[in-house]
């Protein structure tokens, strides 16, 4: 007889993850990842552009960046294009992209066809260092300050209002953010 | 006016919902006859308002109302009439209207379709289909109303995405929600069934086609969904493992899995609890698929914008409506009894065997879905799962299914064996091995381990599947619909694993640039760009291209790749060139001017893809095809033709 309360069982677990995720996850955007305020993960991965050269956290120690997970296939990493464009021409912090789950050359012409706004791409068609990070839909966007820490992290679509509310607050002056690439 | 008139009516479809869930549940528990006749004008009443509702959503987007909030968001005056009205799915509320919508009609064509049946089992399927509804009515009307007015009134509104702007998104969402809600009958119908404690091989006769339809209206809209993906992001696949995607595959497999042990229930009396928790679950994944989507807990590619408040509503409504179902499960479930048991080797093992690798199929991409979530709520920080996951799980349970389907068409029911046709299927097997090996290492180059195996496996479905129809077409043997639409089904599922091997392993292609007059060379084919020339369209303004394909010094056809600027958004888009020959998929897309009359090109040629979306359409024609055997036609009672015979006779003078 009991065997019939299972599924009702198995759904009471689910419901209550459901419930506990749901109240724990988003006030509207804003993720308490409990990356915050943590190191960022380390990669080495291809760099888009040219697979013989790599890109690393390494080398983005230092200075303010935007990691900015996106993938051609993604619709609202499309709809977010424009807007990454506006960012990077701001100058205010140099946008480091993270290729997800793409194929190199559809990635390239894409980015010939709608403008380029990201300083440096790492290439991750595996997925794996988006596990890393804790990516779980894209576009996903992380500021990280100088001291490899993520600041904050933003899920879906960066919007202007996203921008100005979100991100230029917890930006320094406008000096030291472009300091060096 | 109008749009006022529409929060009016949805209102007023929000009581009669009520009105519907709580006598058609209510009426039939009680015995109450008067309460079991509110039914019907209560399913006919809701239907009128949400369709006045859904008609004046319309009406704001035809006129150009920017007055009201979500027109102003998803709609500009620049837009052509037809994506105006696409526009009404365009985002968050619209889409919940268009559910409603759609759930309504389903449930007038559940109310035409079960008049013949007992009043009070007919009553009770309207009671479900009603709550269902009052949970997706309250919640429009409290979170997510489209008809929002907004003062001052924006001069002109911001405009559907051009991304959206496809004939095949705009279609895409109604199919699939048609998909998805219909699903909502065949948990209507197991719920009639528990409140009732009753449940007999009738039933299964009588719900199968409403789940049979659903399936295929879902096969069409997933399949709809993929080829637009194909088709407007950048021709790089059709199937990523997405959020949403999986969460429109769930209720698919589910569904799948349903139809093969209603079968089983139907034939022989069997598995009926199994089918029962299958119809709830398969349903339950739409909703659960509509929470991930629209509770701002994933974002992902359709996702619309979050919102606090939505997310809890829906869980509660979630965890109301299944928890219910699946209490509701566990009580009356031991109820029901088999009516027989079947050998190892019957028919009955095999679709048992086909149900638990669709549910395995199915419970590991939920797994993989609802990780993330868990993680979350046990603190255990964010994570995140990819295809390195999704392949090779999906693959493992999906293997075994196709390795087994020749044999299960062909097994007997009850004492099992194949019945004389062991030897055939070996000879078939060999046929189609030899297919599989020619075509992945004679037709093209570069085979892996996997190509020789999923084209043998294709080529084997579909020769087994051929045996049945040959055979009694030699006897000259009719045969029925619904085994017309199973061979047909089965067919497009072998073309499938067929078509969808030849795009993974061979797929060739390349980046060139090219001067007027040039010729590139890719997959077999000959590619001469012939110049550009600039275009013009309503909302747009751009470039194409024109390029003369060859094969064999045979002319192909001729290509025109381009691309759009949309002036009220700057955004520009790419229209690559696709074009079909022998199965293969042509594409070009226009790069960028490098200057001196020379453009970059992306080539490519895709074997058999197209095949792919053509085998979807298969095997949902088959559903459709078997859902109009005469065995699903209701005939009416005999009380009932009495009743009419004495009616007609009362008006002969």
């Amino acid at each position: 007889m009991t065997r019939y309360l299972i599924p009702l069982g198995v759904f009471a677990v689910i419901a209550l993850l459901l419930a506990l995720g749901i109240h724990q996850a988003p006030r509207k955007d804003l993720v308490p990842s409990p990356l915050i305020g943590k190191p960022a993960p380390s990669f080495s991965l291809p760099s888009l552009a040219n697979p013989r050269k790599l890109v690393t956290s390494a080398q983005l120690r230092g200075h303010w960046y935007l990691f900015n997970v996106w993938g051609t296939w993604c619709i609202s990493c499309r709809m977010e294009e424009p807007e990454l464009l506006a960012i990077a021409h701001t100058g205010r912090v140099p946008l480091i992209g993270l290729d997800w789950k793409d194929t190199r050359s559809v990635a390239l012409a894409y980015l010939h066809e709608q403008g380029d706004p990201y300083r440096k791409i790492a290439f991750d068609p595996g997925g794996l260092a988006a596990i890393q990070w804790g990516v779980y839909g894209a576009p996903e966007t992380f500021l990280v300050n100088p001291q490899g820490i993520i600041v904050y992290k933003y899920i879906g679509p960066i919007t202007p209002g996203a921008w100005t509310r979100d991100f230029l607050p917890r930006l320094p002056a406008a000096a030291h953010a472009v300091a060096g690439s | 006016m109008i749009p006022e008139l529409g929060n009016f009516a949805l209102i007023l479809a929000l009581l009669l919902a009520a009105v519907q869930a709580f006598f058609g549940i209510a009426g039939p528990a009680l015995g109450r006859e008067r309460w079991i006749a509110a039914v019907t004008p209560a399913v006919a009443g809701q239907f009128v308002m949400v369709a006045t509702s859904m008609g004046c959503l319309v009406a704001s987007f035809v006129a150009n109302d920017f007055s009201v909030l979500y027109v102003a968001h998803n709609s500009n005056s620049a837009l052509p009439l037809f994506y105006r009205i696409a526009g009404v799915w365009g985002a968050h509320s619209g889409s919940l209207l268009l559910w409603i919508f759609l759930l309504n009609c389903w449930t007038v064509a559940a109310a035409f379709g079960t008049a013949r049946l007992p009043r009070e089992f007919s009553a009770r399927v309207m009671g479900v289909l009603g709550t269902v509804s009052l949970g997706f009515l309250l919640y429009t009307v409290i979170t997510s109303d489209p008809f929002l007015r907004v003062i001052p009134p924006w001069p002109d509104g911001a405009g559907l995405n051009p991304i959206l702007q496809d004939p095949g998104l705009a279609i895409h969402p109604p199919m699939l929600y048609t998909g998805y809600v219909g699903l909502s009958v065949a948990f209507a119908f197991a719920g009639a069934a528990l409140l009732e404690g009753k449940l007999d091989r009738e039933w299964a006769r009588w719900a199968r086609p409403w789940t049979t339809a659903a399936w295929a209206f879902l096969t069409c809209g997933i399949a709809l969904g993929s080829w637009w993906a194909y088709y407007t992001l950048g021709w790089g696949g059709f199937w990523f493992w997405d959020p949403v995607e999986n969460a429109s595959f769930m209720p698919w497999l589910m569904a799948t899995a349903l139809i093969h042990s209603l079968a089983v229930t139907e034939k022989r009396g069997l598995f009926k609890s199994w089918t029962l928790l299958l119809a709830v679950l398969a349903f339950s994944l739409s909703l659960v698929g509509t929470f991930l989507v629209r509770s701002g807990v994933l974002i992902s590619v359709h996702s619309f914008v979050a919102s606090p408040g939505r997310g809890e509503f829906l869980l509660t409504f979630l965890i109301i409506m299944i928890g219910a179902a699946l209490a509701l499960y566990a009580w009356r479930a031991p109820m029901l009894k088999s009516e027989s048991g079947f050998e190892l080797t019957a028919r009955e093992s095999f679709l048992l065997f086909n149900n638990i690798l669709l549910v395995t199929a199915c419970g590991t991409v939920f797994a993989g879905e609802i990780a993330p979530i868990v993680s979350l709520a046990l603190g255990l920080g964010k994570l995140s799962v990819g295809p390195p996951y999704f392949d090779p799980t999906f693959l493992m349970s999906m293997l075994p299914l196709l390795a087994l389907l020749p044999l299960g068409i062909h097994a007997r029911w009850k004492r099992g064996g194949l019945g004389g046709r062991g030897r055939i299927l070996l000879i078939a097997l060999a046929a189609a091995a030899v297919i599989g090996c020619a075509v992945a290492f004679g037709v093209f180059t570069g085979a892996g381990v996997l190509s020789p195996v999923g084209m043998t496996l294709g080529a084997w479905i579909i020769i087994s599947s051929l045996i049945e129809p040959i055979d009694r077409l030699r006897r000259r043997i009719s045969m029925s619909r619904s085994v017309l639409g199973m061979t047909i089904a089965h067919i497009g599922l072998g073309i499938f694993v067929f078509a969808i091997t030849a795009v993974q392993a061979f797929t060739a292609e390349q980046d060139v640039a090219l001067r007027s007059g040039m010729i590139a060379r890719d997959g077999g084919y000959t590619f001469q760009f012939q110049g550009t020339e600039a275009v013009h369209g309503p909302n747009y303004g751009g470039v194409k291209a024109r390029i003369i394909v060859t094969r064999n010094g045979k002319p192909v056809t001729v290509m025109y790749p381009a691309k759009r600027t949309y002036w009220v958004q700057h955004i520009v888009t790419t229209h690559s060139a696709i074009f079909i020959n022998d199965g293969s998929n042509i594409l070009v897309a226009l790069g960028q001017d490098l200057g001196n009359g020379r453009w970059s090109f992306r080539l490519q040629v895709r074997p058999l893809v197209l095949y792919i979306w053509i085998a979807a359409l298969i095997m949902a024609g088959g559903g459709l095809l078997a859902l109009t055997d005469k065995r699903y036609r209701i005939e009416p009672s005999s009380a009932e033709e009495a009743a009419k015979a004495l009616s007609a006779g009362g008006r002969t003078p």
